[in-house]
């Protein structure tokens, strides 16, 4: 046991039941998963294959890469302006400016798809205040439709994007913006050409964690998408659950996991992954 | 920067969006209390029969204990194996142990689907398919990675002259632990604590593909409810879902102040 010690450090002893719990039971499956995308039904690139063959499978990765972009774009400049309105703000008011946000973050996903659900339908709040004041005369199709995906997933975003931007702008420091503005820049030079620069790293992290929360999103696509927008993770639900073809379902997974894994490398070249999911965590 | 208009626009639009992340929510109340026997807006009456309905119901009250217990369990779980995990991390702090704790954090961002597809490919073999413990231990892993920052957000702050000191004075490894080191990242841990709870009572992906009849989740009946789109009983489960989510955003922002106010001293 000593001279154990002596080579490992004793932290170890008790990382392990945590790493080796990690490692048997989620590393483990996923290699799995890996491996039945080039072996199920028959070992080769045929699963890969299929994506060149016919454009079903095409159209489902770009309509969800396509959804992905576009929530990512929304919600950063959204997150962009809340965070930018939080650090230039007292401290009471971004007090309160925190608790709204980080009560929308804690709202359960089921309990806000549900709201959107009553507010969108055709019958929804939405559609029926308008007709009321005469600003529509047919209600608005916004669900069964990327519209209604895209609001139900900028909305569910918008947390996600703002905290690794307020975690980057806190720490800017201000004085900067003031020699700035003393050396004769104006307000719109200074913020494009000294502010935006500094935050960059924020922003590079705030939409990888937002594309990458956006590619494996479930719940909001399948119930206001109602079947009409079909993405990659309802496609491999339906796979798995309904047709039972592992090796399509196991192909697409791998091909998501190795986009995450790769802007998670990008990601922790621009900012502490712990920082950005310790500012989410919180 | 000197307080422009340009400043004072975006303060007002970053308010309009802070309620529009809020408010949609709030339209659960006035559903959850409509007297027609299907989702509607209630029109100048109001019956409180969704709300009986749902603690009347065994269905809804067995679904609330399943999720309490497995939430429970898994927030125990991930707190003990997250808590230790970060000591032992912080305590080695190699490059190995870096690769370690980076490793560790991945279940919290890989694709929730995909979690899902390798604990439903695993959980067949291991006929952990629809039963507690299998719900408890996916829920653990997923959470841990949570307890894991938040202690180790703690740790960071500790002193490692202290360990030193009750190392020194004669404390054994256990003692230090148990004396020294837990009662200062005390918040950490609770928080940890906290928000596993919550990742393993809302968590739905993962849950829909482990999960059959016997065990029946209060997410995977909202998710019913939603897909059926007819009962309002879901709309009274949400308001209560949003008030408990409020009492226990309360209490973590109680626990985070007592958490400054202790670093201050």
């Amino acid at each position: 046991m000593q001279a154990l010690n002596r080579h490992i450090h004793p932290g170890w002893l008790i990382i392990a039941p945590l790493l080796l719990m990690v490692v048997a039971l989620y590393l483990g499956p996923i290699l799995n998963i890996l491996w039945l995308s080039v072996t199920d039904p028959e070992p080769g690139f045929g699963n890969y294959a299929k994506l060149t063959e016919g454009d079903a499978l095409i159209r489902i990765v770009w309509t969800t890469v396509r959804i992905c972009i576009i929530t990512t774009v929304f919600s950063v400049i959204f997150g962009y302006s809340i965070a930018y309105a939080m650090v230039h703000c007292h401290q009471r008011q971004k007090t309160y400016m925190l608790t709204l946000l980080l009560v929308s973050f804690w709202i359960s996903i089921l309990v806000r798809t549900f709201a959107w659900l009553m507010l969108l339908g055709r019958k929804g709040l939405v559609n029926v205040t308008l007709e009321d004041i005469g600003l529509v005369a047919e209600p608005i199709a916004f669900m069964r439709n990327e519209l209604g995906v895209l609001i139900g997933m900028v909305h569910y975003m918008i947390p996600y994007a703002v905290l690794p931007l307020l975690v980057s702008m806190q720490s800017i420091d201000q004085r900067v913006m003031d020699a700035s503005r003393n050396l004769g820049a104006s307000g719109s030079q200074t913020f494009w050409r000294v502010y935006l620069p500094m935050t960059m790293p924020g922003l590079v992290a705030s939409t990888l964690l937002v594309f990458i929360l956006s590619l494996g999103f479930y719940v909001t696509p399948a119930v206001l998408g109602g079947g009409k927008v079909l993405m990659v993770a309802e496609y491999i639900s339906v796979q798995l659950l309904v047709t039972l073809k592992w090796g399509t379902a196991a192909m697409l997974a791998a091909i998501m996991l190795f986009g995450v894994l790769a802007m998670l490398w990008i990601m922790s070249r621009f900012m502490k992954l712990s920082t950005v999911f310790g500012g989410a965590a919180r | 920067m000197k307080p422009g208009l340009f400043s004072f626009f975006n303060r007002v639009g970053a308010w309009v969006l802070l309620l529009f992340l809020v408010t949609p929510a709030l339209i659960a109340i006035p559903v959850s209390l409509t007297p027609k026997r299907f989702l509607s807006m209630p029109q100048r009456e109001y019956s409180l029969r969704h709300f009986q309905k749902l603690f009347t119901s065994e269905e809804w009250l067995s679904s609330f204990f399943q999720s309490g217990v497995i939430a429970l369990s898994c927030s125990a779980l991930a707190t003990l194996l997250g808590t230790l995990c970060a000591i032992g991390l912080w305590r080695v702090s190699s490059r190995y142990s870096e690769l370690v704790r980076a490793f560790l954090l991945l279940p919290l961002i890989i694709p929730q689907i995909i979690s899902a597809m390798a604990f439903y490919r695993l959980w067949i073999p291991l006929g952990l398919l629809d039963s507690y413990a299998g719900l408890i231990l996916a829920h653990t892993i997923l959470a841990a990675p949570m307890v894991l920052i938040t202690v180790s957000a703690s740790l960071a702050t500790f002193d490692p002259k202290l360990e030193q000191a009750s190392k020194n004075l004669g404390a054994s490894n256990w003692t230090t632990m148990r004396r020294v080191i837990l009662p200062s990242i005390r918040p950490g841990v609770f928080a940890g604590a906290l928000f596993a709870f919550i990742l393993s009572w809302d968590e739905i992906v993962v849950t829909l593909f482990i999960s059959k009849y016997s065990v029946y989740t209060l997410p995977r009946r909202m998710w019913n409810g939603i897909r059926e789109n007819t009962d309002p009983t879901v709309a009274a489960a949400a308001v209560i879902l949003i008030a408990i989510t409020l009492i226990a955003f309360a209490v973590s922002a109680v626990l985070s102040r007592r958490n400054a106010r202790a670093q201050a001293e």
